[in-house]
């Protein structure tokens, strides 16, 4: 197989900030905070780099949809071993305000311009936690679809994937082209090393805007109010299982 | 710096929007004319964001290679997006290869295998060396910001880091004839360490008054001596070995010879029992009658002792960094553990008197921080580094010193516990005070630069 791959790799607060709510209560604080690249992403761009590796994968695609910073997420993709970039510009003021179906739009685009045979997204970013856009592109393309992988492998002229669901795992076959998200344990992504950060910076990135590639960004969602969660109440030391019984009548428990 | 500056930027590629940055003194009241610079690398300028390129770029659009008399100088710790990306991997491999191995390291005496093969891996022993040997072919900036990292979890793979990048690779960059460049860099890119044996027991801060001895036989060299304090002698491949090979001429016998670990009469001795930086090897080396080539000889006979000097030089921007990565790392886990520990009620860290030291000790880092990042631009850039790397190093090792011993006392018992990587820290940064130069070298180096200023009538 010479699969040509399109990855998505989303500019998100790193996961180890601890965000705190913008003050007009809208999103939360972006200004002057770490970002990194969606760590389900990191899995994509992984698995796309071993598919590579094991031959059944030509060329990687990555492709970010956000604000001038995304080509630092870009570059980390190229980094890890993806060939080339696309970055689908978009300022940051509009780009918070950019939904799963605008970036399903922006992938089903640039996976038909582009003659991909396989898309591999991360099954959620982490900021927004949609878990809509890979399913969107499939609908788009009208491909079939594989969710929540933790393993991809060739088989039948396809592709036999692993999917984490409730209370176990469930193998499907799907014939190319497909999407497929990934899932936490699909792999481990390698690190960048400092020779690939080199090398990456003579790798293209192409820019574009959702206009070039026909798609309307238009919000369609409103945000109504964006809060932390409730402080959790301190609770109360009982001395023991009577004192107990007795409080949570009282409460009205039991 | 002594001379007015005038900073240009001319636009070499418009096409991709490379700006690169060329820098001119202008000749000051004194008339001369230095290049001495302390700004951000091309690097900086080059990875600016994309809409400021894109109005550079505008802006230079009618000329291809015109100089624009725009400034730009930003801030000595501004990073480019490259150096950043860089940063962040020395730093996760820190904290997710090296953190949950540190304290059996420093147990063992020994770093383990991983992190070593780590080290080569992830291009962290090779930054400067060119892609074309299997390098990263980064900047000596980058090279430092690494070892900061390393050092911020633990200082003793930091310095088997520091001294392959400054001292190893650099000599064999700058001094190695083509033949010696192709043999060793692609090795101590990819899998070879390399020690500097310049050391010995009755020379240290006095270094040229070395005993080990090379006579010339035929075509050959046969040396003979005992080098002390040899940094990752354990693991080496390969031995930059400081002798004298015509004692006639004093120091200006001194040579730089290269000795590959397999040589006959080469023997590492048992590895010291050190205070700290306990995981990282260091042991004495000797040379019984070890005859080699004269084609081993690194760059010029005689100029041994200019090399290890301008090496050391720079290679204190390196301590420097190891010391600042130190304090940083310190601190950072006392102050996290100061915002939680209660006492009388509240957490101590709402006690003014906390407060006040440790808002102090930050002062401190941060200024040794601006010292060596100043000092590794300038060496970037070409400048006489130095005053400013004396300077880098001996504050940022008497910062370490100092921030480790209030870390201690803030963590209380903790602190005085190996539960905590205090008591680490606080034993790992003697040696900054001590290797690469003593202090009083320092001092002494950093007095000759305000001598010679003053006879020359530069001043700051």
């Amino acid at each position: 197989m010479s699969l040509r791959v399109l990855v998505g790799v989303k500019r998100v607060v790193d996961y180890a900030v601890k965000v705190r709510v913008r003050p007009d209560h809208k999103w939360v604080v972006t200004d002057g905070v770490k970002h990194s690249m969606n760590p389900f992403d990191e899995i994509a761009v992984e698995e796309a780099v071993r598919l590579k590796e094991k031959k059944i994968v030509s060329e990687i695609v990555a492709v970010s949809c956000g604000p001038p910073q995304s080509q630092e997420t870009l570059r980390t993709a190229l980094a890890m071993g993806a060939d080339k970039a696309i970055h689908v510009e978009v300022p940051a003021k509009d780009a918070e305000l950019l939904s799963p179906i605008h970036v399903a739009g922006i992938i089903a685009k640039i996976a038909k311009d582009e003659k991909i045979d396989l898309v591999i997204l991360g099954k959620q970013a982490i900021d927004d936690d949609s878990n809509q856009t890979g399913q969107m592109v499939a609908g788009l393309l009208n491909w079939p679809q594989a969710t929540f992988a933790s393993e991809i492998v060739q088989a039948d002229g396809g592709l036999k994937v692993t999917r984490e669901i409730d209370g176990g795992l469930e193998v499907i076959q799907v014939k190319l082209p497909a999407v497929i998200t990934t899932d936490l344990r699909l792999n481990q992504p390698r690190y960048a090393t400092l020779p690939n950060i080199m090398k990456a910076k003579k790798k293209p990135i192409d820019k574009k805007s959702p206009a070039d590639l026909g798609v309307d960004t238009k919000p369609r969602l409103e945000v109504v109010s964006v809060d932390e969660p409730p402080v959790r109440q301190a609770g109360a030391k009982v001395a023991n299982v009577e004192e107990l019984v007795q409080k949570l009548k009282e409460a009205g428990r039991i | 710096m002594g001379s007015w500056m005038i900073l240009q930027r001319v636009s070499r590629s418009i096409r991709q929007g490379n700006l690169q940055q060329r820098m001119f003194s202008r000749k000051s009241a004194h008339s001369e004319c230095r290049t001495v610079l302390a700004i951000p690398s091309d690097a900086a300028i080059h990875e600016r964001p994309p809409l400021q390129n894109a109005f550079l770029q505008q802006r230079h659009s009618s000329s291809s290679s015109r100089a624009s008399s725009e400034f730009h100088i930003g801030p000595v710790t501004q990073l480019s997006p490259e150096e950043e990306a860089m940063r962040d991997i020395a730093r996760k491999f820190a904290l997710e290869k090296v953190a949950p191995l540190v304290r059996s390291m420093d147990e063992a005496s020994a770093i383990d295998k991983s992190i070593l093969r780590g080290l080569f891996e992830n291009g962290f022993m090779g930054v400067e060396i060119e892609p074309e040997y299997g390098g990263t072919g980064s900047s000596f900036f980058v090279a430092n910001l690494v070892i900061e990292e390393l050092a911020k979890v633990d200082p003793s793979v930091s310095v088997c880091c520091d001294v392959q990048n400054t001292l190893i690779n650099s000599l064999f960059r700058r001094y190695g004839t083509a033949e010696q460049k192709k043999k060793y860099l692609p090795r101590l890119a990819t899998d070879m360490f390399g020690s500097f044996c310049l050391s010995e027991s009755e020379s240290g801060s006095d270094a040229f008054a070395l005993k080990t001895a090379a006579v010339k036989v035929e075509n050959d060299y046969i040396i003979s001596g005992s080098k002390m304090w040899i940094t990752n002698a354990e693991h080496a491949g390969v031995f930059l070995v400081f002798a004298n090979a015509k004692p006639v001429d004093g120091y200006k016998g001194i040579t730089c010879f290269i000795v590959d670990r397999d040589t006959p009469g080469l023997t590492v001795g048992k590895k010291e029992d050190k205070l700290g930086i306990r995981a990282s090897s260091t042991c004495p080396v000797h040379f019984d009658q070890v005859r080699i080539p004269a084609g081993n000889i690194l760059g010029e006979f005689g100029k041994g002792y200019k090399y290890a000097i301008e090496l050391l030089n720079e290679g204190r921007i390196g301590i420097g960094s190891q010391m600042l990565g130190l304090a940083q790392g310190c601190f950072d886990y006392s102050v996290g553990y100061v915002m939680e520990r209660k006492q009388f009620g509240k957490r101590i860290w709402d006690f003014q008197a906390m407060k006040h030291q440790i808002a102090d000790v930050a002062m401190k880092i941060q200024a040794a921080r601006l010292l060596i990042y100043n000092a590794a631009r300038l060496k970037e850039s070409g400048g006489n580094v130095v005053k400013d790397a004396a300077m880098a190093k001996l504050y940022s090792s008497e910062v370490a010193t100092y921030t480790t011993s209030r870390c201690v006392e803030w963590l209380g018992g903790m602190g005085f516990s190996k539960e905590s990587p205090v008591e680490k820290f606080y034993r790992d940064c003697k040696i900054g005070t001590i290797y690469e130069g003593t202090s009083n070298i320092q001092l002494n180096t950093i007095a000759k630069c305000i001598e010679d200023e003053m006879g020359s009538g530069k001043s700051k």
